[in-house]
């Protein structure tokens, strides 16, 4: 096994720089950096030469024994001074020794999974942590990655293992001194996973939309308003996150961080009778943009719409120009008025619509977790008939098993045999 | 000199298999044993099948094997397990009459004309340190042949454990084979150490059975092989008696006096046939467990007393026995014993049985880490088939998950090795609703007859069963009927307005063949053993469909060959226990791989990445 080290922090200027190293050569260059002090979980203040005794950088070094290391194996975390000279002469130095050489993208978390600090589900919000941008893209990251899903499908599975080793030990130990009847323990385990996954499911609906971001469009006829909002959302603060050209002329998007939620505001060709054709049909892309979108608004001067333009089931009437029209109801981006409520309302809606509060952050951890729930609720089913066909309603939770081990990890027949042989006496 | 294509070593359940198999496919076969009493000895219970076990005896029987002819000649009390739950899950098994036992098998072996059974000690291998040419027996004489399978039981470092006693030996009054053990040892394999036990025998004239609960026979025995058709004995019944305060009390008392508990065993036991010391230690809370009484025998009043296997001296098994309901005076003729024994970890073989470091060597049987006569007689076949074909140039026959529990077992053997003596259980199986016990047939008698080890007698009788069946299908899936004419005869089905067929109709849980007989007058001549060969077909059709499935990306991971020497170490991103692993192992695909304990799907991509390369060069290569 290769030892190998990559910088840890981000490249370019910065008062420190951190370069990791991790395998099994750390310790010793830990111990050529500063002697036989080297201990684990201290900082220790080190001189870095190069082979000739030329002096490269002062460090803090940092020496994990693993397995308690962020990759399970010998790490060394070199802090240097973060200018681009000394962190190329620094791993320049590390790449002359034997032994060590540069990681490739990835590499630390993969040591990591390998060695089992971190599961899948971790790995992925691993790497939704270090993309976060908003609040709520980060708590939801550190959830899973805290084994918040593990944790989960680690209670899942150790109850549905138990449900079918109940099942399985009825069936191959059947001229044993078993228990007769195990179907009633059985329900009730079911009973609780099934409802613990619908729980779950809807606690996680909208979690996937915070990785992935909302969608709100900005409806309405020429002129009501419609980009002046926009670019007072903009201008409001130093909240735009990127600003996209949209796929056609006609619809502009930008990505704003609303009180931690990512939303994508999309502004679109203003709605109206017309003859001329590429119009017509920047009109019918706005409709179908925001028939899509989680939220449409639709903005008015006196709260009509114009032809062409129905009301849909996400959308918003937005009363705008209150400066002009006098309305209290209304908006207005000369005045400020009513904006504030507005995005209150538009990220209550949004939570409200996407409880994001659950594990299931992507959409292969719903679509698993429905999939399994859907398996166990059949072998509920079958269960409860008193024809009950024990090999059928196991091969049901053998696939939810599968499903959530797809998750996070393994689960095999010996799993099940451990679970059987350790609750009950069996033997003839 | 004498010269076989294949020898065989020891008479037991594997060896008689083994070479009874190699036979069938014409090899020149020689079986050595000590005596012929060792031929088709039952060592342990005097039962054959069971769940799991039952559907080894029925793929053995599949493929011609003897033990099911010689179950079904010795049975004297047939039941099939789960008879309430579905088919899949049904197993065979049956009460043996060990002295019948042992002349059918003696019989079937004499019927093959090219076996030869020698009586000797083998001592040595004849042939290189990495290739094996034949065997050296203890007068010096050497027998030559192209393969040779080793089946030599528990007779590796056995030891034999009564209380604080002990001595070397395979089973009671057997001898152990030290000098070809030492030879075993030198191909520095890797090993393990397992122990069994056995209860004591007690003398079934001192049981008071007027008390005991009976536990009888099936009334309608169902048979291991599909060629018998009637009973050949007299059927008996077993008795059940249980434990009870009074014996823990004795057995606690005397734990310190076990050789399991007094530290004179290291092997590992298996979990699932605990002694009695095990199980009142472990489950303390249970006051009372059960023991069957099962006749050795017709002409024997010999007891096995299921369920109480023992290494408590002598004086201490006495007195427990006789704190058991209706054992008050019960005599014990041979007292029980625990037994420990070296195995070689398995993974050091093919799935053809054969040892991957030394040429023309099989292991098959308990040396391999396997418990049960119907485990043991299985790899047997596995063997004996695999050495039968390779001397005439042929391909090992693939008993693979999805075809066979015999496939399973050996997947299980070569790719994860084994902790404990390893049984089967049907719940081993994945497949395990297309892998049934009354299937095993139509599994793998195709297979057979391509080879060339069933006989014409066995292929007739299968073709002309799935003649029948075909045809019972096709008129099933012929007619359909409407919701209203299916409620009209008492099958309750959603008044949906969808015409079914009947074997849809077949495939509703609730729903049997006889409900259907009113509707199609074609069905009315249905034989039983046709239609419920159908019904069970259709129960399951639904999951078959799903499993096929499964079964179709498994078939994808096993078509993705490793090359044997594939380097491990040289792969970026594996552990190195894993790497390690690998490499005694060996894995013949992606699919063996991915089945290996603590394998990551990180370590899979890895593996894939690796055999990219290879093939990448091997073009550029070609190129």
């Amino acid at each position: 096994m290769d030892t190998i080290f990559a910088l840890a922090s981000s490249p370019g200027k910065s008062g420190v720089a951190v370069v990791r190293v991790s395998g099994p050569k750390a310790p010793d260059l830990g111990r050529q950096l500063i002697g036989d002090s080297l201990r684990p979980r201290y900082a220790h203040y080190g001189i870095i030469c190069d082979d000739d005794g030329q002096h490269i950088d002062d460090a803090l070094i940092l020496f994990f024994e693993g397995p308690k290391s962020f990759t399970g194996e010998d790490v060394l975390e070199l802090q240097i001074h973060g200018s681009i000279a000394v962190v190329s002469a620094v791993l320049a130095f590390l790449g002359a020794k034997k032994g060590l050489r540069h990681a490739e993208p990835g590499e630390f978390t993969r040591r990591a999974l390998e060695n089992n600090k971190l599961d899948l589900s971790q790995v992925e919000a691993l790497s939704d942590l270090v993309e976060a941008e908003t609040e709520g893209q980060r708590l939801q990251a550190q959830r899973v990655l805290k084994g918040g899903l593990r944790d989960r499908c680690e209670g899942w599975r150790t109850q549905l293992i138990r449900a079918v080793s109940l099942l399985e030990v009825s069936i191959d130990f059947a001229d044993e001194d078993v228990p007769e009847d195990v179907t009633p323990e059985v329900i009730e385990i079911l009973a609780v996973v099934s409802s613990s996954f619908d729980q779950e499911l809807s606690k996680s609906a909208g979690a996937e939309r915070v990785r992935t971001g909302y969608d709100v469009a900005i409806l309405g006829a020429p002129n009501v308003g419609k980009s002046s909002l926009l670019n007072y959302l903009v201008g409001r603060d130093a909240a735009i996150t990127s600003k996209i050209a949209g796929t056609t002329r006609d619809i502009i998007e930008v990505q704003m961080d609303l009180s931690g939620l990512p939303v994508t505001f999309v502004d679109t060709a203003g709605v109206r009778e017309t003859s001329d054709e590429i119009e017509r049909e920047g009109i019918k892309r706005a409709i179908m943009r925001a028939e899509e979108a989680d939220i449409a608004l639709f903005l008015s001067l006196e709260g009509d719409l114009p032809d062409g333009l129905d009301d849909m089931p996400n959308s918003y009437i937005i009363l705008t120009k209150g400066d002009i029209t006098g309305r209290d109801e209304a908006i207005s981006v000369k005045t400020g008025a009513g904006i504030d409520n507005l995005i209150d309302k538009v990220v209550t809606v949004l939570s409200e619509k996407f409880p994001s509060s659950g594990v299931l952050i992507r959409q292969r951890h719903l679509g698993a977790v429905s999939l399994a729930r859907d398996s166990v609720n059949c072998a509920l089913n079958m269960l409860q008939d008193e024809s009950a066909v024990f090999e059928l309603a196991s091969e049901e939770l053998r696939r939810a098993l599968h499903q959530l081990e797809m998750l996070v990890g393994r689960v095999d027949v010996e799993n099940i045999l451990d679970e059987i042989f350790s609750s009950f006496c069996l033997g003839k | 000199m004498k010269h076989f294509d294949v020898i065989v070593i020891g008479g037991g359940h594997a060896g008689c298999e083994a070479a009874a198999a190699s036979a069938r496919l014409s090899a020149r076969t020689a079986l050595l044993t000590f005596n012929k009493d060792d031929l088709g000895t039952m060592s342990c219970n005097p039962a054959i099948g069971g769940l799991g076990k039952g559907h080894l005896v029925r793929e053995i029987d599949a493929l011609d094997g003897i033990m099911a002819k010689a179950a079904d000649y010795a049975g004297i009390q047939f039941r099939l397990l789960n008879r309430r739950k579905g088919p899949a899950v049904q197993g065979p098994r049956a009460q043996s009459d060990r002295s019948r036992y042992r002349h059918a098998i003696q019989n079937l072996l004499s019927s093959y004309k090219d076996l030869e059974i020698i009586f000797g000690e083998v001592v040595d291998f004849f042939g290189s340190d990495d290739e094996v040419l034949g065997v050296v027996l203890s007068d010096g004489s050497v027998i030559q042949s192209k393969k040779v399978i080793l089946t030599t039981g528990t007779f590796l470092n056995g030891v034999i454990h009564i209380g604080d006693k002990s001595e070397s030996g395979g089973r009671m009054g057997a001898q152990a084979s030290s000098l070809l053990a030492n030879k075993i040892y030198g191909y520095d394999l890797p090993m393990g150490r397992l122990k069994t036990g056995t209860p004591p025998r007690l003398d079934g004239q001192t049981i008071n059975w007027e008390q005991l609960e009976e536990q009888p026979g099936d009334d309608e025995p169902t048979f291991f092989s599909s060629l018998t058709k009637a009973l050949s004995c007299e059927q008996v019944s077993c008795g059940i008696t249980h434990t009870n305060a009074r014996t823990h009390e004795i057995i606690r008392a005397n734990l310190s006096r076990s050789a399991m508990y007094g530290g004179h065993i290291e092997g590992i036991g298996p979990r699932y046939c605990p002694s009695i010391e095990d199980k009142i230690t472990r489950f303390a809370d249970k006051n009372a467990h059960q023991i069957f009484l099962e006749p050795e025998g017709l002409n024997t009043s010999v007891i096995y007393p299921n369920g109480i296997s023992t290494s408590l001296p002598q004086d201490v098994q006495d007195d427990y026995v006789r704190s058991i309901y209706g054992l008050e005076n019960a005599k014990i003729t041979q007292p029980g014993y625990a037994i420990e024994y070296d195995y070689v970890d398995p993974r050091c073989l093919d799935s053809d049985l054969s040892v991957r470091s030394v040429k023309n060597l099989y292991f098959a049987g308990q040396i391999n880490g396997t418990t049960g006569y119907t485990e043991t007689a299985a790899q047997g076949l596995v063997a004996g088939l695999s050495a039968a074909l390779s001397c005439s140039g042929k391909d090992p026959v693939v008993f693979s998950r999805r075809n066979s529990y015999i496939g399973v077992m050996i997947d299980d053997l070569v790719t994860r090795g084994v902790q404990e003596p390893y049984r089967m259980f049907t719940s081993r199986a994945e497949y395990r609703l297309s892998l049934r016990a009354d299937n095993a047939d139509q599994r793998l008698s195709p297979i057979g007859k391509e080879i060339g080890c069933i006989s014409n007698e066995r292929w007739e009788a299968f073709s002309n069963k799935m003649d029948k069946i075909e045809v019972l299908r096709n008129d099933l899936r012929s007619s359909s009927f409407s919701p209203n004419e299916l409620n009209a005869q008492g099958i309750n089905v959603a008044a949906d307005g969808n015409r079914r067929s009947l074997y849809q109709v077949l495939s509703f849980p609730k729903v049997g063949f006889l409900d259907l007989v009113g509707l199609d007058k074609r069905l009315e001549h249905a034989e039983p053993e046709i239609y419920r060969q159908v019904e069970r077909d259709a129960l399951y059709a639904n999951y078959i469909e799903r499993q096929e499935k499964d079964a179709e990306r498994l078939k994808k991971d096993e078509a993705i060959a490793i090359p044997k020497d594939f380097s491990y170490e040289k792969i970026e991103g594996l552990s190195a226990e894993l790497a390690a692993k690998l490499n005694l192992i060996k894995p013949e695909n992606i699919g063996q791989a991915q089945r290996i304990d603590g394998m990551t799907p990180a370590a899979i991509l890895v593996i894939l990445a690796g055999l990219k390369v290879i093939e990448r060069n091997a073009r550029a290569g070609n190129a």
